[in-house]
């Protein structure tokens, strides 16, 4: 279990790695798909399965799925990796890469004096536990989640249709100004 | 060596968010800013998976499930936008939208 962890850990950190040094989108998407199965998989080591299995289920599969199909769409090609090239220059990344560095050491050295000293023994979480609190004691939040996902659907389907909005509107607006005088 | 110190998952995390940011604040092409939000996510939620084995209490995985879902409707509305963007602009940059129009 701590070989699994220790390992897929290091797996994720390098493909995440991979992520935000790549100029080719689609290989920067199949790094990021490698370091969420890894992150599947430190949940599974960590005793978390069933967040384990939707990880893979969702993240992986699901909005992975979305981000290939838009990016496929919008048939990006060499121009798009030539200019990636052109803005990934050492003067551009340092300072943020330094603040993201400053960032971290922090959080680490919080999390290194904050003490808390517990160990993860692997003990499974079932899905069964999982189940009955969502359902039981977190219901309003289950219903929150709902609301939320169908507004993300209503907002998608309206800033995403095909056609662009200012033409026809205007033209509805100018034919509305003739009728009314 | 008998179990992982909570530290340790918890310092993971903190690498994939801070990696996560600055991927953010060093791209302009907006599909990798989407990408590193993701990243982003998927750090805080296995903040979440840790504190919850650490304790053996289900709440960690409902959070998770959560996380994922706020995670799903933002990679929705975000790609509808970078299509949008990609439809008026005919370019990914995310400093090409910098204009308001009245």
């Amino acid at each position: 279990m701590e070989i699994a962890f220790y390992l897929s850990g290091l797996v994720a950190v390098l493909a995440t790695l991979g992520v935000i040094t790549n100029t080719n989108p689609v290989h920067a998407l199949l790094y990021l798909i490698v370091s969420l199965v890894s992150v599947a998989l430190v949940f599974l080591a960590l005793g978390a399965p069933f967040a384990g299995a939707l990880e893979v289920i969702l993240y992986a599969g699901a909005i992975m799925v979305l981000f290939v199909f838009v990016v496929m769409m919008l048939n990006l090609g060499e121009q798009t990796t030539a200019q990636e090239k052109a803005w990934l220059k050492p003067r551009i990344w340092l300072g943020p890469a330094l603040l993201a560095a400053v960032l971290l050491v922090t959080l680490v050295a919080t999390l290194w004096s904050g003490n808390a000293g517990r160990m993860i023994s692997g003990e499974v979480v079932t899905a069964k536990a999982v189940g009955s609190l969502l359902f039981g004691p977190w219901l309003m939040v289950v219903e929150l989640g709902a609301m939320l996902l169908l507004a993300a659907l209503v907002t998608a389907s309206h800033v995403g249709r095909a056609a662009s909005p200012d033409k026809p509107e205007s033209q509805a607006e100018s034919a509305a100004r003739k009728e009314a005088p | 060596m008998n179990g992982i110190p909570m530290e340790h998952g918890l310092v993971l995390a903190a690498i994939l968010f801070a990696l996560g940011f600055a991927g953010l604040i060093t791209r302009r092409n907006m599909v990798f800013v989407l990408m590193s939000l993701e990243i982003m996510l998927n750090a805080a939620a296995l903040a979440f998976i840790v504190g919850g084995a650490a304790w053996g209490q289900p709440e960690g995985q409902t959070m998770y499930l959560l996380v994922i879902t706020l995670a799903a409707a933002e990679a929705s509305v975000g790609l509808a936008l970078l299509i949008q963007l990609h439809h008026r602009f005919k370019s990914l940059d995310v400093d090409a939208a910098n204009r308001m129009r009245g």
